[in-house]
């Protein structure tokens, strides 16, 4: 499983442009870091390039087991990586409950698992209903169900609370805490500071 | 194992969802068979002889039709991100993704075959042969077909371009398939042209999830 993560001199360029160079940080275990810099910085581009699916143009981006040995990226990925995009990758025309079952599922959770965690962001009535009815805030909660069901260590996350409202915002941080005093590890890429104790980093030319 | 069952169980479901996938491929192949005589001049004896290559004509255009959802629909949504994040590596993906529409499309479309082929005049003795050939033939049409479809992918009218880059390579299962009927019609030996159908097939199956997971790849970066 993976205990921390270590980039080092990443660069990501999006055709012609260099978004950003030079970038190394390392995040153990139980520790969060928030990605800040101006919009088209590369915040989503480097969540993306740690989830292996943006060949950065140099660097190494490495994952290390408990034993502090380097995995296999693919496997690590494979095994211990989930992310919240900005688009949640749900299917409009299915009910909450499938998809949510599809996603969670497929990140390795068990049914019991998936049934808890729409319990705990307070899912249960809406799962019934098809996907494309729900709010932004709700397909956001949905996605954070998978997340929690699923346990993945690595959280890579963009703009997780951008749609929540101020309870939600406040529900969605003590998930994401409880998640850290499990061990877990979170990325994520924000424009207003993470309600949990986070280090900053800053991606691209200061904003 | 069960993240494979829990992706292929996701796929039908999407696929007979929404009213596309075999219900639409099915009605196209028989509304486009029940043209034809129309157009061709109900006579049996002019049908008969082209019965075969009719039905397998219909066959290849009918298979390209729900393609366009296979990736595209999650290339949109962000799923096929996390398709790729999953415990199986990308080309398993792309195999159960073809697979599903295999079984979703391909199957139906191979029992909707012989009704095409004996309303347009085959010997009913060969409706067997006929659904035998189109299943395989279908493993050939979805596996090309997949990989068109992601090689289409993140390009504007991918439909169109779906068809320009799977028809040249549903050719050699029309040929097989319709040769197959063709040869029967006559009273000539079937298994070389079968034989030669399930080689494509298999080929093409054990081939396309590789350069079909590349081409995902690229689309994604």
């Amino acid at each position: 499983m993976i205990s921390s993560l270590a980039v080092q001199d990443l660069a990501v360029a999006r055709g012609e442009r260099t978004l950003f160079r030079d970038l190394s940080f390392a995040l153990a275990a139980g520790e969060a870091a928030q990605l800040t810099g101006a919009n088209g910085a590369g915040k989503t581009s480097l969540l993306r390039a740690v989830a292996g699916l943006l060949r950065p143009a140099a660097g190494e981006i490495a994952f290390l087991g408990t034993d502090g040995g380097a995995l296999d990226p693919a496997a690590a990925r494979g095994r211990g990586v989930q992310m919240l995009a900005h688009q949640e990758g749900f299917r409009g025309g299915r009910t909450a409950r499938a998809e949510l079952g599809f996603q969670a599922g497929w990140f390795g959770a068990e049914p019991a698992a998936i049934a808890a965690a729409a319990r705990r962001l307070d899912l249960t009535p809406l799962l019934d209903l098809e996907v494309r009815v729900l709010s932004a805030g709700q397909r956001r909660r949905l996605a954070l169900a998978a997340l929690v069901a699923a346990r993945r260590p690595l959280w890579l996350m963009d703009e997780p609370l951008a749609p929540l409202d101020a309870r939600r915002r406040a529900q969605a941080a003590e998930v994401m805490a409880e998640h850290l005093a499990q061990g877990g590890l979170i990325l994520a890429a924000v424009h207003d500071p993470l309600p949990i104790p986070a280090r900053t980093l800053t991606v691209g030319a200061p904003a | 194992m069960s993240a494979v069952l829990h992706l292929y169980r996701r796929e039908l479901a999407l696929l007979w969802s929404g009213g596309g996938g075999p219900l639409l491929a099915c009605g196209f192949a028989l509304a486009v068979t029940a043209v034809l005589p129309l157009a061709i001049g109900s006579d049996p004896d002019r049908l008969g002889p082209v019965a075969a290559g009719l039905t397998w004509t219909v066959l290849a255009l009918a298979s390209l039709l729900s393609l366009e959802r296979l990736f595209e629909r999650d290339h949109d949504d962000g799923a096929l991100d996390l398709l790729a994040l999953g415990p199986i590596p990308l080309e398993a993906v792309f195999a159960v993704k073809t697979a599903a529409q295999w079984t979703a499309v391909g199957l139906p479309l191979a029992v909707t075959a012989p009704v095409a082929a004996l309303s347009l005049g085959l010997d009913p003795a060969l409706a067997p042969l006929t659904a035998l050939a189109a299943a395989i033939a279908g493993l050939g049409f979805a596996a090309v077909g997949g990989l068109a479809a992601a090689l289409s992918l993140g390009s504007r009218r991918g439909g169109l371009l779906i068809a320009v880059i799977a028809l040249p390579l549903f050719a050699p299962p029309v040929i097989f398939g319709a040769g197959a009927v063709a040869r029967a019609q006559e009273g000539l030996p079937t298994g070389p042209a079968l034989a030669l159908l399930a080689a494509y097939a298999l080929a093409a199956a054990a081939l396309s999830p590789f350069a079909g997971a590349a081409a995902i790849r690229s689309a994604q970066d």
